[in-house]
């Protein structure tokens, strides 16, 4: 299936989903204007990319800031995600936060409570 | 020739008035998501002058973006296209020796004045503990409202600054009311 990459900008995320090079990734400032209208393909392409997953996924999540319309989407990733793994498909999150920001390190811990895959908190 | 204008003489005391109280941003008008985008990056910037700690940057930008969004939403609201509930408000942050305050004002109508009320006195009654829990039942129970809102915003706000949030509602002669919301951030 066609990757789906998209460039960060100011008020949204950079985004990275390619299946043929096993990289899933959403890095930077996610505050749209238009959640679910930003976030809406996105989504979409998870649902796809669930029929036929790869035998292992890593996403990644490597975000500055996020607004709390936002954080109900990153959910949404989340529980698409673990729907693969519930499948029987192998999959990981992989959490950066910033060393002195300790809310996104919280909000990390948070998502890993309700969120049943492993989860890698990394600081840098 | 010196101006009578009393609207010029009027700056002058609208600055020191703002220097007295520390306000570094005043503004009213229709907020919208560039008015969103740019007061935080300014706001942001202005920090990052007077190097203000990172973590308390990160918290007032936090704090600013959710308490315009709250404004903002309104205007997406079809029955309240009209009128001066269309996402206006006005907006300060000010600045102490020991906090930032951001405070936000705007219209709202009796059924959204108690729905607003509830919500703020419930978050403030919750320790730090039961706001995590709270935070992440909505988020895993709940779904956006039409306006693209997650419900969070106050929860967030109470949760990040650590301080209770404090409104005030002015009531107006039509029966609806200016909400007033003030959200504290300490200094480190």
């Amino acid at each position: 299936m066609d990757a789906l990459k998209l460039k960060g900008s100011e008020d949204t995320p950079a985004v990275i989903l390619d299946a043929a090079s096993n990289i899933f990734e959403l890095s930077g400032k996610s505050m749209p204007e238009n959640v679910a209208a930003f976030y809406g393909p996105i989504l979409a392409w998870i649902d796809e990319y669930g029929k036929k997953p790869n035998s292992e996924t890593v996403v990644s999540f490597k975000l500055e800031y996020f607004n709390t319309a936002s954080s109900k989407m990153i959910m949404d990733i989340m529980s698409k995600f673990e729907d693969i793994s519930n499948k029987g498909n192998k999959v990981k999150m992989k959490w950066f936060y910033l060393e002195v920001d300790e809310d996104m390190l919280e909000a990390g811990e948070g998502y890993s409570e309700i969120v049943e895959v492993p989860f890698e908190m990394i600081s840098y | 020739m010196e101006s009578q204008n009393s609207h010029l003489e009027s700056v002058y005391t609208l600055y020191q008035d703002m220097i007295k109280k520390g306000f570094t941003l005043i503004y009213e008008g229709e907020v919208n998501h560039q008015i969103t985008k740019t007061f935080t990056s300014m706001a942001d910037e202005n920090m990052g002058k007077v190097s203000e700690d990172d973590s308390v940057r990160k918290k007032v930008f936090h704090v600013m973006v959710e308490c315009l969004q709250n404004i903002c939403k309104h205007a997406e609201d079809p029955d309240q296209e009209d009128t001066a509930f269309s996402g206006t408000g006005i907006f300060i942050v000010g600045r102490d020796e020991n906090a930032y305050h951001v405070i936000s004002g705007n219209m709202v109508d009796n059924v959204q004045k108690e729905r607003i009320k509830q919500s703020i006195d419930m978050v403030n009654s919750l320790d730090k503990d039961k706001l995590k829990e709270l935070y992440f039942k909505k988020l895993k129970e709940g779904s956006l409202s039409e306006k693209g809102g997650a419900g969070l915003g106050f929860i967030d706000m109470v949760k990040k600054t650590g301080h209770k949030l404090e409104y005030h509602f002015d009531e107006l002669p039509e029966g609806n009311f200016f909400f007033i919301l003030k959200s504290t951030i300490s200094r480190k």
